[in-house]
């Protein structure tokens, strides 16, 4: 099922009662999500991410904009009534009941011709946990099981009920590292099998990009921009985008743009034909530097870090905005790399000029 | 650590010996006095040992009456006053508005002395030639006929201290179950919510397993209070509780030690003994079926 969100903006009044301005946690929305797509919603803490789920999830009503699953304006229908799956953050799995009793739990709520028979819960619920492969563990209390299997149990008693839609709260945030990586192949494979259209929140833009069809970025409960994974990181719309995606993280220097030519401090480094006149901030990703003797980009070079496949650069600059800056490239080429000055030229494509209210300025490549 | 050991018995040492004297030692005396047949404490002399003690008591109709009223003060107060705890706590947490102000209202009674709260129930309850209290007003108006709650028949009078018992001992238990519901996570009503729960499922599968360990401790601790009543009888009927035929178990220790007809201290032993055993029974039941229902 496909969810729209049609100008969409949540206000809450503030926690504050002496200041009257109400807080924005979400505002003006609007995205499509297609159906039987893995979306992501990405951003940083109090960007209005879960705000967005609760608002698709019901447990939140909007203040202005509709919200569409399908063809169906749902947003005056309350949750149980939009046919969603949600799993929480905590997983928040009833402590007293079994993993076989939690995932029954949905089932039981059902009504008249819609409920199903005892037996026919049973079949449905171990069917459900066979699909997130914990069959074996359903006699077991949340208590009883890791994270990971709890997480698993979380998601099967979402998906019961064959929802319309599945939402998934910072699915990975309470797993150590190495399940973090196999649970979220494993959410990839159950959205695959169910093909259910899926969004879930996340702070980790690795996690966002790795797994979803497409990503969402949000600050200040705004959208800044939407878009298949690669696009959005090859192609930001601005300097926060820009800044958020990517491990490591972008270069961001001061610069200067006169006729067709950008300049970092004297140098002029790379030719930007079509880029009006003035100052700008400038991105460079990491894989944006090769090295080289005769490059128009000369920085202070602190350490070369060797990670086997690659190597990273770490240098200095003037006018970049952090102390250091990182490039990776790869092994061979750094091989050459030795005293305290290092030159670069840059890749036109890796590179990003945004303007001072933080807006991409594009080039002719 | 075997040092460490030491070093936490000694630490421990102050309570031990403060608990020794003042609960160990009286045990054992109880067990003594009670056992110690015809004893009498001015010339410190008994005649034999054995049961007679036991026997004695549970034959006194003084003591059965007593055992009655406690059972029945038990079986009302304990549950009444836990359900309507928990109806008002639920009520206190579902509410925005007022919601201190009703949880102080509801609390001003924990702070009130005893004592107090006995002469307003008399007042309220009472009846005297000349004058009805507020309650027989009450039952006047509605076509009713006046009762002497506090000198009258014995229904009258259990209710009274049945509702007094139950007024005491409701804001501490609010207090409690307040604070266990406003614990339970919000995302297990959230999920609950999204699962199309309804609200009367959502309390019996949901709100009461997860506070379920507080309601066990103020079951098993009721009961305990319940079965030790005697203050409350005292601030409603007076101290000649035998007269009024509302005495407790404790009150008939009491009355065995220093009442009109003290100067038992082998009855005295051997009734508490009773209720020990009682309370102890009662308690060993609570905690098992709580372990049965643990999560």
């Amino acid at each position: 099922m496909k969810i729209v969100l049609e100008h969409v903006t949540k206000r809450y009044p503030n926690r504050n009662r002496k200041i009257k301005t109400e807080v924005i946690a979400a505002s003006d929305l609007n995205f499509e999500i297609p159906d039987g797509q893995l979306i992501g919603l990405l951003g940083p803490s109090g960007c209005g991410k879960s705000t967005t789920l609760n608002l698709i999830s019901g447990l939140e009503p909007p203040t202005e904009g509709r919200i569409y699953f399908g063809e169906t304006d749902v947003t005056d229908l309350p949750p149980e009534k939009r046919g969603v799956g949600l799993v929480f953050q905590n997983y928040a799995l009833y402590p007293h009941l079994t993993a076989l009793q939690n995932i029954m739990f949905p089932l039981q709520n059902l009504k008249g011709e819609n409920r199903p028979s005892k037996q026919q819960m049973e079949e449905r619920a171990v069917e459900t946990a066979k699909l997130v492969q914990i069959d074996q563990l359903l006699e077991r209390r949340p208590k009883e099981m890791s994270g990971g299997q709890q997480q698993r149990v979380a998601i099967a008693r979402a998906l019961v009920k064959r929802p319309g839609v599945l939402l998934l709260d910072e699915p990975l945030s309470n797993l150590d590292a190495r399940l973090r990586l196999q649970t979220r192949e494993e959410i990839r494979r159950i959205q695959r099998e169910t093909g259910i259209t899926t969004v879930f929140v996340t702070h980790d833009q690795e996690e966002a990009m790795s797994i979803s069809d497409s990503i969402v970025v949000m600050k200040d409960g705004a959208v800044h921009q939407i878009g298949k994974p690669q696009n959005v990181y090859d192609d930001p719309v601005n300097l926060f985008v820009a800044k958020f995606l990517g491990t490591p993280p972008i270069n961001v220097f001061t610069g200067e743009v006169k006729n067709g030519s950008l300049s970092i401090g004297e140098e002029a480094v790379l030719r930007v034909p079509g880029a009006p006149d003035g100052e700008v901030s400038v991105g460079i990703r990491p894989e944006g530097f090769v090295p080289d003797e005769n490059g128009a980009f000369g920085c202070g070079l602190d350490r070369v870090e060797i990670m086997g496949r690659d190597t990273s650069v770490v240098f200095t600059h003037p006018l970049m905005e952090n102390e250091q800056g990182r490039a990776v490239i790869s092994a061979e080429l750094a091989a050459g790399l030795s005293g305290d000055k290092v030159r670069f030229s840059l890749k036109p494509n890796k590179t990003h000029l945004f303007g001072p209210d933080g807006e991409r300025i594009r080039f002719d490549i | 650590m075997k040092k460490q050991n030491l070093k936490a018995w000694l630490y421990l040492l102050p309570a031990i010996a403060f608990l020794g004297v003042f609960m160990v030692y009286p045990l054992f005396d109880v067990v003594i006095y009670s056992l110690e047949e015809g004893y009498n404490s001015a010339s410190q002399s008994f005649f034999g040992v054995g049961l007679y003690n036991f026997s004695y008591v549970l034959h006194d109709p003084y003591f059965l009456q007593a055992v009655k009223n406690t059972l029945i003060l038990v079986v009302i107060t304990v549950p009444v006053s836990t359900g309507l705890a928990l109806l008002i706590s639920l009520g206190l947490n579902s509410i925005k508005t007022l919601k201190n102000l009703y949880q102080t209202v509801y609390f001003l009674p924990y702070v009130t002395n005893t004592l107090a709260v006995g002469l307003v129930f008399m007042i309220l309850f009472k009846k005297t030639a000349y004058s009805d209290g507020l309650i027989n007003l009450l039952i006047n108006f509605f076509g009713g006929r006046s009762v002497d709650f506090i000198g009258g028949p014995y229904w009258a009078k259990m209710m009274v201290m049945c509702i007094y018992t139950v007024w005491i001992v409701l804001p501490f238990k609010i207090l409690i179950l307040t604070g266990s519901l406003a614990s339970v996570n919000q995302d297990y009503y959230n999920a609950a919510k999204i699962d199309g729960t309804s609200k009367w499922r959502t309390f019996w599968r949901i709100t009461l397993p997860l506070i379920s360990p507080m309601l066990f401790y103020l079951i098993i601790t009721g009961f305990i209070g319940a079965f030790k009543a005697y203050s409350d009888a005292v601030a409603l009927f007076g101290v000649d509780l035998n007269a009024a035929g509302m005495n407790t178990i404790v009150g008939y220790v009491y009355d065995m030690l220093y009442g009109n007809s003290g100067g038992y201290p082998s009855y005295a032993s051997a009734a508490a003994l009773i209720l020990f055993s009682i309370v102890f029974t009662i308690t060993c039941v609570n905690l098992r079926t709580r372990k049965r229902l643990q999560f």
